[in-house]
């Protein structure tokens, strides 16, 4: 842990990934919230043409000219995923299915074209399929770090505009807000989220990096402002930790390690989160089943006793449990509580208490 | 062409129409991005499977990863039970993590061996006709077109034979559970076809290709007409027509071929989506611009029925007023003018117009709807 603040490269790659996370876990959350969940992965596939026809026009490997064309490239693509939504029949998920496979298949006839033109200077290119956060320069770092920057600053200016459209784009059309708009504004955002990740985790898996921190933070808080605090800060953690690993651990790939830090994040999010947690969920389940047959056994005995009013008799644990099943244990706890107490080896009679409990 | 290219074109139209089939379900049921998640995590099983058997070429390998591949399904499902994560949310969640596993899975303890990620995703084809299955002293062809012929009958047989449940299960699952099938088997059973098909599939094409060929033909077919049978007939077509335009396009380019066949069916989809009859860009654009011009003429024809036989029908019928008494151009007057005369709607002098007996029918018809 301590090569994180000597060794340069390191510190890049974390700082690097640590960015990425941030900006994509923010932005992302937006998307999850909308179901658009997998619209990151349509992004990002459709990324690929986009870097390499910035190649073939330019010449240029820059990382600046290259995310440039996976921007636009990204943009366009969601554009068609939204008119082909808006103009046929096709569903929304079919739609990114279309562009997600076809953009990508386009970018893999470009690339190979590149690869086997004679003049391969093309070596680079392809690390935007499977990412490559090891080869992460101090210019890359600069661009990731200014152009994520720019997105969150233009997510925080409006803010408001982005719950409304998140949560009742109807209502806020109502209200004279241009939703279509900034439907496309937030888009636009996700573009420069993902294609900031692009050459750290790759296209692939680019998509949970939108997704997991979001559905992690999503389960610790019920405020939006929170939630997508939470969903940066698990974005950048999950990149700390993925790179850091991925460097100390021999042929650890950083990106699929970055991806399952953030899985592993989700994971004990859904499990452990306060309130909304699996784990939480089940004790309380637990909690409320006994409290319920605890009360189902005082009613149960509080019925027999009116029935047979001869007072000082009392009533068989095995009548109980025909009635409501499973009566012994909680007759016992019962009687610890001092709402019923034991005749008799199977004689059960209300107390004082507990006829009171009982007919409340 | 070389008995190499035929070949390549034979497994390529093999595994187009293989995945076409169940693709036609999966964009009916809105279950589209399932083949994304499917033809991803099937990585995972693939490795597994190599670690159990210690060979990349045994068919236990496409068992381990089509169970990989319906894993990923109940895993999603399990996921999306639990109230905490919406679907697409959850598919998000499942996919990338069971393929990292098997990306590290790769570079940790299977380096070296034919299991390279680039393959597994992207493919290649052209190397598909070296492999061959040879036994009893015959060369029975290459081993992915046996592999994918068997896949294709598995699928046109498991179509064919629950025809009636797929259908109804796909379309109105309510009546479907209420009828006393069970949608939920259909379900698993389709998924089943789908990772079998992908497994198959992604040996010879990569996985981009498997998600490409699976939705984007019967996303076309489907702009082109309403009937099942001819909506998997069509998208089976179009599948395989993609494969062929696509080994072309690679073989001029000098490119992948999955991924010209990718692009071809993209190609395919903008063609329906622009030329498809009734449905298409060109046609509803036609169809809004013939009933702009109809609408003008009722308008014309009610203009002069409510003027007419009244003082002021002398300024109100003349065709060059006709610009300030309905805010025409003058061009786009004279057009409708001409129309509605053909039509014979309304006759002219020349100057004046005065309405025919139909012009006088249909003002008052439109009226009084």
């Amino acid at each position: 842990m301590l090569d994180l603040f000597d060794d340069y490269t390191l510190r890049t790659v974390a700082l690097g990934s640590a960015a990425l996370g941030l900006t994509s876990g923010a932005l992302g959350s937006f998307a999850v919230l909308r179901r658009q969940s997998l619209l990151g992965d349509a992004i990002s596939h459709a990324a690929l043409p986009g870097v390499a026809v910035a190649f073939l026009l330019t010449g240029s490997k820059a990382p600046l000219v290259l995310v440039a064309g996976a921007a636009l490239a990204g943009f366009l693509g969601t554009l068609l995923v939204m008119g082909v939504v808006r103009t046929t029949r096709v569903k929304y998920d079919t739609a990114l299915g279309i562009v997600l496979s076809v953009f990508f298949g386009f970018g893999l006839v470009l690339l190979t074209f590149i690869q086997r033109r004679p003049d391969a200077s093309q070596a680079g290119l392809d690390r935007f399929l499977f990412g490559q956060a090891a080869g992460l320069l101090r210019r890359d770092l600069l661009t990731m770090a200014i152009l994520g920057g720019l997105a969150l600053a233009v997510m925080l200016l409006v803010w408001k505009e982005l719950k409304l459209l998140a949560f009742d784009p109807d209502f806020g059309a109502s209200l004279g807000f241009p939703i279509r708009a900034l439907d496309i504004l937030l888009t636009s955002l996700l573009v420069v989220a993902i294609v900031i990740g692009l050459q750290t985790v790759g296209v692939v898996l680019m998509a949970a990096m939108m997704i997991a921190p979001f559905a992690a933070a999503r389960q610790w808080s019920d405020r939006l402002g929170v939630a997508i605090g939470l969903a940066a800060a698990f974005g950048a953690l999950a990149g700390v930790v993925g790179s850091v690993l991925s460097s100390e651990a021999e042929r650890l790939p950083t990106g699929p390690t970055i991806v399952l830090c953030a899985t592993a994040i989700t994971l004990i999010s859904l499990v452990f989160a306060t309130r909304r947690g699996l784990f939480w969920q089940s004790l309380r389940g637990r909690r409320d089943r006994r409290r319920l047959r605890l009360a189902a056994v005082l009613a149960d005995l509080l019925a027999l006793e009116e029935q047979h009013p001869d007072a000082g008799r009392g009533h068989s644990a095995a009548v109980l449990s025909v009635m409501s099943g499973g009566a012994l244990s909680s007759l016992e706890e019962l009687e610890r509580r001092g709402y019923v107490r034991r005749l008799d080896a199977d004689e059960w009679q209300l107390t004082d208490a507990g006829r009171q409990r009982a007919s409340r | 062409m070389t008995s190499g290219q035929i070949e390549i074109q034979l497994i390529a139209v093999v595994v187009a129409v293989a995945c076409a089939l169940p693709g036609t379900f999966l964009v009916l049921r809105r279950l589209a991005l399932v083949s994304d998640a499917i033809s991803h995590s099937i990585l995972l099983g693939i490795v597994l499977g190599f670690f159990v058997v210690g060979n990349v070429n045994s068919p236990v390998l496409l068992l381990g990863a089509a169970l990989v591949g319906l894993a990923t399904v109940v895993l999603v499902q399990v996921l999306e039970r639990t109230g905490l994560v919406k679907e697409d949310a959850a598919i998000g969640l499942v996919f990338p993590a069971l393929f990292s596993i098997g990306v590290i899975l790769i570079s940790r303890y299977a380096d070296g061996v034919h299991l390279d990620i680039d393959a597994v995703l992207l493919g290649e084809l052209a190397f598909a006709p070296f492999d061959r299955l040879e036994f009893w002293g015959w060369d029975w062809g290459p081993v992915s077109l046996v592999v994918m012929s068997a896949i294709l009958a598995v699928n046109v047989a498991a179509i064919t034979l629950f025809w009636k449940e797929l259908k109804l299960s796909t379309f109105d699952p309510a009546l479907a559970i209420a009828l006393g099938f069970t949608p939920a088997l259909v379900q698993y059973a389709l998924m089943g076809l789908v990772s079998l098909t992908a497994v198959g599939a992604f040996d010879a094409v990569g996985s981009i290709l498997v998600v490409a060929l699976m939705i984007a033909p019967p996303a076309a077919a489907y702009l082109l007409t309403d009937s099942l049978p001819r909506l998997l007939v069509l998208a089976a077509a179009i599948g395989a027509a993609s494969a062929i335009g696509g080994y072309w396009l690679a073989y001029a380019l000098d490119a992948s071929i999955a991924g010209a066949m990718a692009t071809m069916t993209g190609v395919a989809f903008a063609l329906a989506w622009l030329f498809a009859p009734g449905r298409g860009l060109v046609a509803a654009a036609r169809r809004r611009a013939r009933q702009k011009l109809e609408f003008a003429q009722t308008m014309l024809a009610i203009h002069l029925a409510n003027h007419e036989g009244r003082p002021e029908a002398v300024e109100e019928s003349r065709v060059d007023h006709l610009d300030r008494h309905l805010r025409w151009d003058a061009d786009f007057a004279l057009r409708i003018v001409r129309l509605a005369e053909r039509r014979g709607l309304v006759a002219s002098d020349g100057l004046r117009l005065s309405l025919t007996q139909a012009g006088r029918e249909l003002a008052a018809d439109a009226l009084a709807r």
